[in-house]
């Protein structure tokens, strides 16, 4: 069976638009304490038409699925989240490489996901412990390659990344915000949820979902 | 929340309409929502070309015109333009002399002018040189934050640069007004309340009402420190020292002294508050050779204010009165 094609992604990134709809409003809430309340509708705004432009032109391969995604929210979003998670896929689309064997397909997508997060690093001159969108996708990809290299199936592995995504997702709250908006708040930054964590752990979430009984 | 919008989603396009039809001189490209000069490219003056969330009006697009900004592009609200539409406004103004890029230092805005000047380059061999304004001195610039914030000084920049630009000198001698305009100007701004952003449909923060925010940024994020609220005299103190503190203003040929309105206060406060401005610097012994007053910098709906002050010479005040015509600031023309 194939795990990692072009259905299972296109599959993850409807995932991921249906809960940034869903919870738009706790994202934007989010960013009303600590920026500027505008992320939930941003990110909303770029995933429905990154899910149009799959469903315009059915991508053949699995990174051509990630490419469109980071093409459209480039496209789409502005501010600072769209050239970062714009960079997340089009770094990702670069090093997805799933070769004819699936049992190498979990690797694939992990390598392709760490070669994201080395984007949003780049692109944002950040580090994990900023209070950014790192603290949740950090975890998740350390998790990911953990659980694999132990073995677990594709799934299995998701799933711990996305516990993992949630958890860094919430150790956020205490962290005095040192990128982004947030940061201009200083001390006032600590005692709240980073919005760009909070979005990238539904990421990760909206991967194990949609990819959950493959592999 | 009470608007003069239709649908919360459309509010940039439907307000570049009317832009559109308010201002004849101006040519609006809707698909990319970049306003440009009508006569643009002009052969042989450096463009300049800026651009920002949308909000602030009426900056950017304001101050596209004879003498400022030959294009500006539109965001949403508070979102910094995508890399297309930077793209779509830098090859729209080069007129063979190279763009200047004015980003106000906010990560979204340096991201997205970073990708488009790097997509610029990479299809064509137009020069383009950015400069980043951070005149904000509520924060701290440190390795600790994204640095100062653009705000008031953008728009000195603009018109300063503009002029230069007008004077037909080339790309780097533009760059290095705008750069130096930055430098020796610093900005403080203060809030009495939020402001609303129409998609989010309620006040971006709660402040009561006998309270301020002090060191407040344009885009409704909450200030340094909240205060209990006090005279003009007092918060004018509160915005110029801090900047006095910062940079020197005294000496030289005096400042360019700028009382900006955040969008829901009225005229009469600003001048009151510009009276207050002068006698505050006038105490510090610090002069005034220009001024400018007035809501040219907003924060949608959000009452309140910034003081930013210019350290001018010579060559930035004959800049200042050269002529400018555009639909927010024109004079001499």
């Amino acid at each position: 069976m194939t795990v990692v094609d072009a259905a299972a992604l296109t599959a993850w990134v409807r995932e991921f638009a249906r809960l940034v709809h869903e919870q738009r409003d706790t994202l934007t809430q989010l960013d009303s304490a600590i920026g500027d309340a505008d992320h939930g509708a941003n990110l909303d705004r770029g995933m429905t038409a990154a899910v149009a432009a799959l469903e315009a032109t059915p991508p053949d391969d699995p990174a051509a699925a990630l490419k469109t995604v980071a093409t459209t929210l480039i496209k789409t979003v502005g501010g600072a989240s769209g050239p970062l998670y714009g960079t997340f896929f089009l770094r990702a689309a670069g090093a997805l490489d799933v070769g004819t064997d699936p049992t190498h397909h979990g690797r694939a997508l992990a390598a392709a996901l760490r070669a994201g997060y080395d984007g949003v690093i780049a692109r944002g001159k950040a580090e994990r412990g900023d209070k950014t969108m790192l603290d949740a996708l950090g975890p998740a990809c350390d998790a990911f390659d953990e659980a694999l290299a132990a073995g677990k199936a594709l799934d299995e592995a998701l799933g711990a990344a996305a516990e993992a995504a949630a958890q860094g997702r919430d150790a956020t709250e205490p962290l005095i915000a040192r990128k982004g908006r947030a940061s201009y708040l200083g001390e006032r930054s600590a005692g709240h949820l980073d919005p760009g964590a909070a979005s990238a752990a539904l990421l990760v979430e909206a991967a194990a979902t949609a990819l959950a009984g493959r592999g | 929340m009470k608007k003069l919008i239709n649908d919360p989603a459309d509010v940039v396009p439907e307000a570049l309409r009317g832009l559109a039809a308010a201002h004849p001189e101006l040519r609006v490209d809707h698909e990319d929502r970049v306003v440009l000069r009508a006569d643009a490219p002009v052969q042989g003056k450096v463009g300049l070309v800026s651009g920002g969330g949308s909000g602030h009006e009426p900056m950017h697009a304001g101050f596209v015109g004879m003498g400022m900004l030959d294009a500006a592009c539109a965001g949403e609200v508070f979102t910094s333009p995508v890399p297309d539409q930077v793209v779509a406004a830098t090859r729209g103004v080069d007129g063979g002399a190279g763009v200047l890029h004015v980003v106000k230092n906010y990560t979204g805005d340096v991201m997205n002018f970073e990708m488009a000047a790097e997509l610029v380059s990479a299809e064509s061999d137009t020069e383009v040189i950015a400069v980043v304004t951070d005149d904000d001195v509520a924060v701290q610039d440190s390795l600790y934050t994204a640095g100062r914030r653009g705000v008031g000084v953008t728009v000195l920049v603009e018109k300063l640069a503009g002029a230069a630009a007008e004077e037909g000198r080339p790309l780097a001698e533009v760059a290095d007004v705008a750069k130096r305009v930055n430098a020796t100007g610093r900005s403080m701004g203060m809030a009495l309340t939020s402001c609303t952003v129409p998609a989010a449909g309620r006040p971006t923060f709660d402040l009561p009402d006998d309270e301020m925010e002090i060191g407040i940024g344009i885009h409704g994020e909450p200030g340094r420190r909240r205060v209990p609220v006090a005279p003009a005299r007092e918060i004018a103190e509160m915005l110029v020292e801090p900047i006095l503190a910062d940079l020197d203003m005294t000496g030289g040929d005096g400042v360019i002294a700028f009382v900006n309105g955040m969008g829901g206060t009225p005229l009469l406060e600003l001048y009151l508050m510009y009276a207050e401005v002068v006698a505050v610097l006038e105490k510090a012994g610090v002069g005034i050779a220009r001024n400018l007053v007035g809501s040219y910098m907003t924060s949608l709906d959000m009452a309140g204010c910034s003081v930013t002050l210019l350290r001018a010479d010579d060559e930035l005040l004959r800049l200042w009165d050269a002529p400018v015509r555009t639909p927010s600031l024109r004079w001499g023309a």
